[in-house]
């Protein structure tokens, strides 16, 4: 028995913008899902009093004072961009007009 | 005669440079003449940058002849992991989806080695952003191994340590995030550094896992690596995970005795999974330390076996954001065929990433999923807490801890591309580190029966390089053996 | 049956700081598209964050405003999801440790003190703008706004009704105003307020479902959307239907608002820990010296006016209703004016005049000092009220001191009684007729004689004097 079933996998690849072919998502399933059991063995351990480590380093308070500094000319600003034009980035229609 | 100069280390051309034996643009064409005869077999640049190179070696020389110090690492041919951003020539993670990219900064690692003189060749072969243990998740070409052409390099800086074992660069520079610098050069027998977290910017390496990554020297030997390393470290204004802390000069902590040093041996890196072979030669290794006068005790990290699931959970994650930056709209690769942005997404992304970084895009966008957060991201975050406090544990019984930095030598092309989780499973000796924050190397401690070269890791304390490059250099110069240089070098 | 409207606000507000939250570009809105960006708010490959220390200051500033908790222990997150106004396909936010939290405003509808809950207030980066008049089936991006410090405010859904929505925005907006933190343009973005509807039977405790209206360009629009929100949701409830949480667009030519999302199962932002960004800490020490210099803030600013100055709470609210006007007041009371009258001049003829040059009263040429010598030059008795409301546009324009403009026009008053009596004296034999009328009881007429008195003198006749004298030569005979 897997972890995680074909819908888990759709409803992720989803999330993280992927297509997937049956046959890539019938691999991940397994995949993922050994992997996942493999990461089961953490519930072995009691962490229910251990604070959660986001940075190894116990730093806090690194700060940059306010001020302006040169931006990018514009040659260096499009000279990756795959489409624009003028001052633009141009990308295809953008269909679901909703995120902000 | 050129077959000599690009086999010295970095402080021994310091030396003739300055005396007069070599030039630097000597030594620039003598490298880029030995790269263009034997790349073809290694394969570890992607490409060389032959004009910037021979302009910058002419720099050199003339500060030189005007009696100007250009620097501790000038007329150096380095080589640089894909991974590093230049303005010089492009810089693509070995990834199609970002194939040709031009960077409008360099890196300020990078620059650093610049503004010491050092002469960049090129940019060398990864795993496609630095994922992976072998470099064979590179979508741009395969990096053999010097030792044996039929095996990998290790991974993900497998460019980078091929091209110092093969004498293609006297130092190049690559990243770890779990063991990338370390165990791609125990595979080809040379010195890999991973330093403290904090030690090195991180501002212009791209990110795999912002929390663990950090950017090291490989090299031919131990004061290379230190010389490097000076250069390397410092606080930087764009990096606010950069420590603040003075840079020692680590040239200082060569040569000195280690007998106030106690030596911790974690017997949860000594069980069975560590072959017969492999275990010897860490064994003599450590017998070698010993004998230098260092003490030797035995030291739990109790929670060594999570340490591959509590990395593969939080670098997977922070990878899964730091990746959705390739989209296609600034830079980088735009599916032709994408019709509206949903499919400029999808359609790029799909045909853009390779395979292994689809895979842990998918696992890393999972442990953050609504209702999966706390049961593995946070779990982990907790456990990543108990494997430093292992360390800190330790490192109240010992100075420096030793183990094997893999469970056996380089392995063949193909011999574990087909299951996932046993590849992940190579770095069970050198993910801890990375979650601890500690600093580590790993040094060549003789050849495997196989002839491939062995890696001996030693792990400090953080921000202690210095002991780490004191006793790496008293096990380096007592070793008693000649590593000698790959059969392609 | 009775429904009442329960309404929680979101608002966004630009930090006014100089360069960007995370990076060293210009926050600026009038430049040409993408002129602002650098490696890192263009999410440049190996790009890292540095936070600006002055958003920290302000954001605590605002929250201290708030009378919200200031977190002694706050980090940055990253909120995951794909959309083309953002640089790196994730927004650093904050999720579940706020830099302020916990807090209440109070603000005044009609008079009376209303009180709302402010759940949180979190940094955050804005993002870029879609430009969707590029081209036929593109959009264009200009990313100068994006990574711009942006602060969320979120509050309880304590109001109830469009109107003190309304109030507590503009309050909001004035208190933010004072404390010099945002310039609060609307037109402009700097400030965005989304509200969040629902309808409930009167007396139910429960809160009924919620609709999420966005694109509301101003007040009045988040009044008018919250009004056609309770219309349209109690209609539904009537009609027996079920609402669904979801957010609606606010169409503000059509006065309607329109879904825009209905699964809120989308919203998967797989929220973590911004590793490339450090703890803040903001200690005691820290909020303390942020606490010591704020301004006073409007409420109590008005009620002090009020008092200090006993004047009227609407001439008080009208004076405070910006720190600088208040300050402008302050300034001509302390060089000297009775605070009525200096009341008066700032807010009719000197407004009036700012209004007109489309001015700002920080900006004018005309320093409170000079408009409380003004107002000496008429308690003195040296000019009319009259010559004052004359010499004011004058003053504005140059920038002269009153004194100067007075002699310069030789505009002092006459208040000297026999050249003021030859003059009247004149005016009655001039016109006989309005004095026979005065004798004769009609009192209106002695009215006509003061106005051909200050007409003769060109306004310059101490009005005070001539009613004096024309009182004694009218009763003479
Ligand atoms: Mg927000
Ligand atoms: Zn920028």
């Amino acid at each position: 028995m897997s972890k995680i079933t074909t819908e888990d996998v759709e409803y992720v690849a989803g999330l993280a913008q992927l297509i997937l072919d049956d046959d890539s998502k019938e691999r991940l399933v397994h995949e993922m899902g050994d992997i996942l059991n493999y990461m089961d063995a953490l519930n072995e351990l009691d962490t229910e009093d251990i604070e959660p480590m986001m940075h190894v380093l116990d730093l806090a308070n690194v700060y940059r004072e306010d001020e302006v500094k040169k931006s990018l000319s514009k040659e260096d600003v499009f000279k990756n961009a795959p489409k624009s034009e003028g001052d633009y980035f141009l990308v295809p229609r953008i269909l679901d007009n909703t995120e902000s | 005669m050129s077959q000599e100069i690009i086999q010295k280390t970095a402080h021994e051309l310091h030396d003739d440079l300055r005396s007069g034996a070599t030039t630097a643009t000597a030594l620039a064409e003598a490298q880029l003449a030995h790269i263009d005869g034997h790349d073809d077999k290694v394969k570890a640049y992607l490409e060389t940058w032959n004009d910037e190179a021979l302009a910058q070696a002419a720099a050199i020389d003339d500060a030189l002849s005007k009696g100007n110090d250009p620097g501790l690492l000038a007329g150096i041919p380095i080589g640089l992991k894909d991974n590093l951003v230049t303005t010089t020539g492009t810089t693509g993670c070995s990834s199609q989806i970002l194939k040709g990219f031009e960077s409008p900064y360099t890196a300020t690692a990078v620059q650093k080695l610049y503004d010491a003189g050092g002469v960049m060749m090129g940019k060398l072969n990864m795993d496609e952003f630095a994922m992976g243990s072998s470099t064979e998740n590179s979508s741009m070409q395969k990096t053999a191994n010097p030792w044996n052409l039929n095996c990998v390099p290790g991974g993900s800086s497998g460019g980078s340590a091929a091209s110092v074992a093969a004498n293609e660069a006297v130092i190049s520079i690559g990243s770890d995030t779990g063991g990338s610098i370390r165990q791609p050069a125990a595979f080809c027998g040379c010195v890999g550094l991973k330093p403290t977290y904090g030690r090195v910017s991180r501002y212009g390496l791209i990110a795999f896992a912002s929390s663990l990554d950090q950017i090291g020297p490989l090299t031919k030997d131990v004061e290379d690596s230190a010389w490097a390393l000076n250069v390397l470290s410092g606080k930087d204004p764009h990096d606010a995970t950069s420590a603040d802390l003075p840079v020692p000069d680590y040239r200082e902590a060569l040569g000195k005795d280690i007998n106030d040093i106690t030596i911790g041996l974690p017997k949860e890196y000594f069980t069975d999974s560590l072959g017969d072979d492999m275990r010897q030669k860490i064994e003599t290794a450590v017998d070698v330390l010993k004998a230098q006068g260092a003490k030797v005790v035995e030291v739990e990290l109790p929670h060594t076996n999570h340490g591959i699931a509590v990395y593969y959970i939080l670098a997977t994650a922070e990878a899964s954001a730091n990746l959705a930056r390739f989209d296609g709209v600034r830079y980088g690769f735009r599916h032709p065929d994408a019709k509206d942005v949903k499919e400029m997404y999808t359609m790029t992304k799909s045909e853009g990433f390779g395979p292994e970084v689809q895979r842990r895009i998918m696992l890393g966008t999972y442990v953050l999923s609504s209702g999966y957060y706390d049961a593995y991201y946070k779990k982990a975050q907790k456990v990543r807490a108990l494997i430093r406090r292992d360390f800190d544990q330790a490192f109240e019984k010992c100075d420096i801890i030793a183990t094997p930095t893999t469970p056996a030598s380089a392995f063949e092309f193909g011999a574990k591309s087909q299951d996932p989780l046993e590849m992940y499973l190579n770095d069970i000796y050198t993910t801890t580190a990375n979650l601890a924050g500690v600093p580590a190397i790993s040094l060549p401690c003789g050849l495997t029966e196989q002839q491939l070269p062995a890696g001996l890791q030693l792990i400090g304390k953080p921000f202690a390089e210095a002991d780490l490059f004191r006793v790496s250099h008293a096990y380096e110069q007592n070793r008693g053996f000649d590593m000698g240089h790959a059969p392609i070098a | 049956m009775e429904y009442e409207v329960v309404i929680g606000m979101e608002i966004h507000v630009e930090i006014d700081t100089k360069s960007k939250v995370f990076c060293g570009c210009k926050n600026e809105f009038h430049a040409p598209a993408n002129s602002h960006v650098c490696p890192v708010c263009l999410g440049m490959p190996g790009a890292l964050p540095v936070m600006n220390r002055e958003m920290v200051n302000k954001s605590v500033a605002v929250g201290l405003a708030l009378n919200c908790e200031i977190s002694r222990w706050s980090k940055m997150d990253r909120k995951n999801y794909f959309y083309p106004d953002q640089s790196k396909n994730y927004q650093i936010s904050q999720f579940d440790l706020p830099l302020c939290h916990d807090g209440s405003c109070e603000f005044e509808v009609n008079g009376e003190i209303n009180k709302i809950g402010i759940t949180r207030a979190h940094l955050e980066e804005d993002t870029a703008r879609n430009d969707h008049t590029q081209g036929i089936g593109e959009s264009g991006i200009d990313f100068n706004r994006c990574g711009v410090s942006l602060l969320e405010i979120v509050t309880e859904p304590d109001l109830r009704s469009a109107e003190q929505t309304y109030a507590f925005l503009n309050h909001l907006k004035q208190t933010l105003l004072y404390l010099g933190v945002s310039d609060c343009n609307m037109e402009e973005g700097s400030l965005r307020a989304e509200p969040n509807i629902s309808v409930r039977p009167v007396g139910q405790k429960e809160f009924g479902i919620k609709s999420e209206v966005k694109n509301v360009a101003s007040f009045s629009g988040v009044q008018k959307a919250i009004e056609y929100e309770f219309k349209r949701q109690v209609k539904a409830l009537k009609k027996g239907e079920t609402l669904i949480q979801e957010t609606r667009g606010w169409d503000a030519d059509q006065g309607i608002t329109v879904p825009q999302r209905t699964k809120e199962s989308a919203h998967d932002y797989r929220y973590f820990p911004e590793p490339d960004l450090i703890p803040i800490a903001v200690d005691e020490a820290w909020e303390q010296e942020i606490r010591e210099s704020l301004p006073e803030l409007p409420l109590a600013r008005k009620h002090r006016t009020t008092e200090q100055y006993s004047l009227s709470d609407y001439d008080a609210g009208v004076l405070t209703a910006s720190r600088e006007m208040a300050d402008y007041f302050e300034a001509c009371v302390a060089a000297g004016a009775p605070a009525k009258l200096a009341t008066n001049w700032i807010t009719g003829d000197l407004q009036a005049l700012i209004s007109d040059a489309k001015a700002d009263i920080t900006n004018i040429k005309i320093t409170p000092e000079q408009l409380a010598a003004m107002i000496g030059l008429i308690e003195d008795g040296t000019i009319s009220g009259k010559i004052a409301k004359d010499i004011l546009p004058d003053m504005f324009e140059s920038g002269k001191e009153p004194k100067v403009i007075v002699e310069e026009n030789g505009l002092v008053q006459i208040s000297d009684l026999s050249e003021l009596e030859g003059i009247i004296r004149e005016i009655l034999t001039q016109h006989p007729g309005p004095v026979e009328d005065f004798r004769s009881g009609k009192m209106q007429a002695k009215g006509f004689l003061v106005g051909q008195s200050m007409k003769a003198t060109k306004g310059k006749a101490n009005p005070k004097v001539v009613n004096q004298i024309l009182d004694q030569l009218l009763n003479e005979e």
